[in-house]
């Protein structure tokens, strides 16, 4: 008699179990919380706030709807990182030479936003893309307006970056798609160049 | 409940008051090293000695459905295997919810389950348990080693290398100790069934 109730509390359980870890791992889909970051945004792609104040390095002000209509190829960067945003610099700078005529049509705009507003001032901005061999013409660097501006944007993009303890930031770098209506549609890696590329020429047709 | 349960219930509980407390929540998730380390295995040992609290009468009723004690640990191991996850880790500190979730189910749902069924375990069944906890221990510790990604977005990867470090070490010498009550030790269960 207890076996048999042991078997039955046991089959429950196992149940139970499976269902929350099915839950816990978005149905075995995601076991870290950069692949559930992907996936939520993929399934259920995310309105980017236009009320987040933007600052260029030219000086400019603007927010992301003077960006709709256009795909926009993103990253998040702070411009003393001597690591990731070094790669995603000279990586953007290549993006813009490949996708040099859609950006000529106005279909794609590059961005990188910093996450570091107190540091990165349009003119260290400027400086980051300088470095790269930014042409200045599909490849636009901003820092948020205000930690109200950066907190918005770096909650919906998903970023987290977490101090390294040498006074720099450790953060998890990747290509952020945002579509011509304004929603971010994808996640891409951030070593992955050629799949960025491919991805919105897919995307615009012949 | 004689006086070592009431010494028991009251360690749990007080262990227990410890480890909600604000500064030492925050110290225990500053770290991967620190949560799977030192909190859900602090956590688990309070709901362990909370075994002792649970009326006889409640006791013998759950005994009937937890012959060998298989019902109670296949209940903690789906828990923990839950809360390793390296998502888990990161939503514990990105949301309050999730480490309240965590405070309760991890003494709760592993812990006591644990402290009510180790008694009732035979032989056998403590050696897969024991076996498969080093086992645990080892492929996680060499998984956070060796890879050259960060698992968790909220930790840095020397973080994640040093409790691969840990939990190697903590699997060798749970290893060390089980092989050592093999050789010279008493491991029957003196009160199983």
């Amino acid at each position: 008699m207890a076996i048999a109730r042991t078997l039955l509390a046991s089959l429950a359980i196992l149940a139970a179990g499976a269902t929350a870890f099915g839950y816990a791992t978005d149905s075995l889909r995601a076991f870290t919380s950069e692949a559930a970051r992907r996936l939520e945004i993929q399934e259920r792609p995310r309105l980017v706030p236009t009320t987040a104040a933007l600052e260029s390095a030219d000086g400019r002000r603007l927010d992301f709807s003077a960006l709709h209509g256009r795909w926009v190829l993103a990253d998040f960067i702070y411009t003393r990182c001597p690591t990731w945003c070094s790669v995603l610099g000279s990586e953007f700078a290549q993006l813009e030479r490949q996708l040099s005529d859609p950006i000529a049509a106005g279909q794609v705009q590059l961005l990188s936003i910093s996450f570091d507003p107190d540091h990165d001032t349009p003119v260290r901005l400027a400086d980051y893309q300088q470095r790269f061999g930014a042409s200045g013409q599909g490849w636009m660097a901003v820092r948020p307006a205000d930690s109200g501006a950066r907190d918005s944007l770096m909650r919906v993009f998903g970023v987290t970056a977490v101090p390294d303890g040498f006074g720099g930031y450790v953060h998890n770098a990747a290509i952020l798609v945002v579509d011509p209506g304004g929603r971010l549609v994808r996640v891409l890696d951030a070593d992955d160049v050629r799949g960025a590329a491919n991805f919105v020429r897919g995307r615009l047709g012949p | 409940m004689n006086a070592v349960d009431k010494r028991r219930t009251g360690l749990a509980l007080i262990a227990f008051a410890l480890l909600i407390l604000p500064p030492v929540r925050h110290a225990l998730q500053a770290s991967m090293t620190a949560q799977m380390l030192l909190d859900i295995p602090l956590l688990v040992a309070c709901g362990w000695l909370l075994a002792a609290a649970v009326p006889h009468a409640v006791r013998s009723a759950l005994a009937g459905w937890n012959h060998g004690g298989v019902s109670g640990l296949l209940l903690a191991s789906v828990t923990a295997s839950v809360w390793m996850l390296p998502r888990a880790l990161d939503a514990a500190v990105n949301d309050p919810w999730v480490d309240a979730a965590r405070l309760v189910t991890v003494p709760l749902l592993i812990g006591l389950p644990l402290g009510l069924s180790w008694p009732r375990m035979g032989f056998v069944v403590r050696g897969v348990f024991l076996a498969e906890l080093i086992a645990t221990c080892f492929r996680l510790g060499w998984l956070y080693q060796i890879s050259p990604v960060r698992l968790c977005s909220r930790f840095l990867l020397d973080d994640q290398q040093r409790l691969g470090t840990g939990l190697l070490v903590a699997g060798g010498v749970l290893f060390l100790y089980i092989a050592a009550r093999l050789l010279w030790g008493n491991v029957a269960s003196r009160d199983s069934m």
